[in-house]
């Protein structure tokens, strides 16, 4: 793609990339951080992970981190235009869907699709944690935060908030 | 939800059409107190309080924006707002939902931008981001459950297959896609019972 202008680079990976994310922001988070740091050089692993618990702590959807991406890159343009490039397409795709989708409401290949959809985005999902936890975790309590924090999510309703404060203290007492 | 035996057989819509501000409204409400996924919020304010979907609809309505690509909630404002507002529904939904969280967050971008190199702040973030990874391992395990229990079960393979090729041959996301996807729908339909 064109490397000249960042603007663009960044529209352009974000549209193509929102068409791929089924199964929402999360499923999208392994290519985003391929794009950002591995192929375009955007920005560092940790630059990344930061990028990310930002978006954690955030109020809003948690698509968010495309614009905080879009930001580091090149500023408010970088935001505005990162945003609009991972919404926009699939907002119209979903406007247009949702006026015809009811009425196959019980049809052989809705279903299909639907059902056939699902797996496709658990493993998507699942990549992110990992690609998240490499990129997240470089020591043992690092990864013990991850994991306990999987355990508390998993087996108790505990507002995450809490979980984000108990580990962002860890981190500020330097274990990490 | 039960005194009122008509709401299920008429469109969802007919009940309690809100207004384009009030959409605006409740999506601005549901964005700012979201924290760590709207979701839970987006059901409580339409369903709970406003009154505006019954929890079936909500469901329906939801699994479409799911299976959609791109972010969830934000198709979902798009096709709940549609329902009830059509194009300008949808905008002002999404506009509700997108507009106080990137104002928020495009000034944490920049304090980032002046900060990020502060050792304190790039320990707590650190942490943040680990415990951060743990949420969704939480989130994978919650919605590998149903997938994995049933037996004879196309799922896991696809998820165990997409897991592989995004994760750890950093395979591009659409190339999986393109190959997945279809592969995964077919074998839905192959397995599905017949009627």
């Amino acid at each position: 793609m064109n490397d000249d202008n960042p603007l663009i680079a960044l529209f352009g990976y974000f549209a193509l990339l929102s068409l791929f994310a089924v199964g929402g922001a999360n499923a999208a988070i392994p290519e985003m951080h391929r794009v950002a740091v591995d192929v375009m050089h955007w920005m560092s692993d940790r630059q990344f992970a930061d990028n990310f618990a930002i978006a954690q702590i955030s109020p809003g959807p948690n698509v968010i981190v495309v614009t905080l991406i879009g930001y580091h890159v090149a500023g408010l343009a970088g935001a505005a235009v990162a945003t609009v490039g991972m919404c926009g397409p699939t907002c119209v795709m979903a406007f247009v869907v949702a006026r015809f989708w009811d009425r196959f409401k019980d049809a052989r290949w809705r279903i299909a699709i639907q059902a056939g959809l699902v797996p496709v985005s658990l493993g998507l999902i699942a990549a992110s944690a990992f690609v998240l936890a490499r990129a997240a975790d470089h020591n043992v309590f690092a990864a013990l935060i991850t994991v306990a924090t999987a355990a508390v999510a998993y087996w108790s309703k505990v507002n995450p908030l809490w979980v984000f404060l108990a580990a962002g203290l860890v981190g500020l007492a330097g274990w990490l | 939800m039960s005194d009122q035996p008509l709401a299920d057989s008429v469109a969802p819509i007919t009940a309690a059409a809100p207004s384009l501000g009030e959409l605006f409204r409740a999506f601005a409400l549901v964005s700012i107190s979201g924290f760590g996924g709207a979701l839970p919020w987006a059901r409580r304010m339409i369903v709970e309080q406003r009154k505006w979907m019954t929890a079936e609809e909500f469901n329906e309505t939801f699994s479409l924006s799911q299976f959609l690509p791109g972010p969830n909630l934000i198709n979902f404002s798009v096709v709940y707002g549609s329902r009830f507002g059509g194009a300008a529904g949808a905008a002002v939904a999404l506009a509700g939902l997108l507009g106080p969280p990137l104002v928020i967050v495009t000034i944490l971008a920049a304090l980032y931008a002046h900060f990020g190199d502060l050792a304190v702040l790039t320990r707590i973030l650190g942490g943040i981001a680990s415990a951060a990874a743990g949420l969704i391992i939480a989130n994978v395990a919650k919605m590998a459950e149903p997938l994995f229990r049933r037996r004879w079960n196309f799922a896991p393979f696809v998820a165990i297959v997409g897991f592989v090729a995004v994760a750890l041959m950093r395979w591009p996301l659409p190339y999986v896609f393109a190959v997945l996807a279809p592969v995964s729908v077919a074998l839905a339909w192959i397995w599905m019972p017949r009627r």
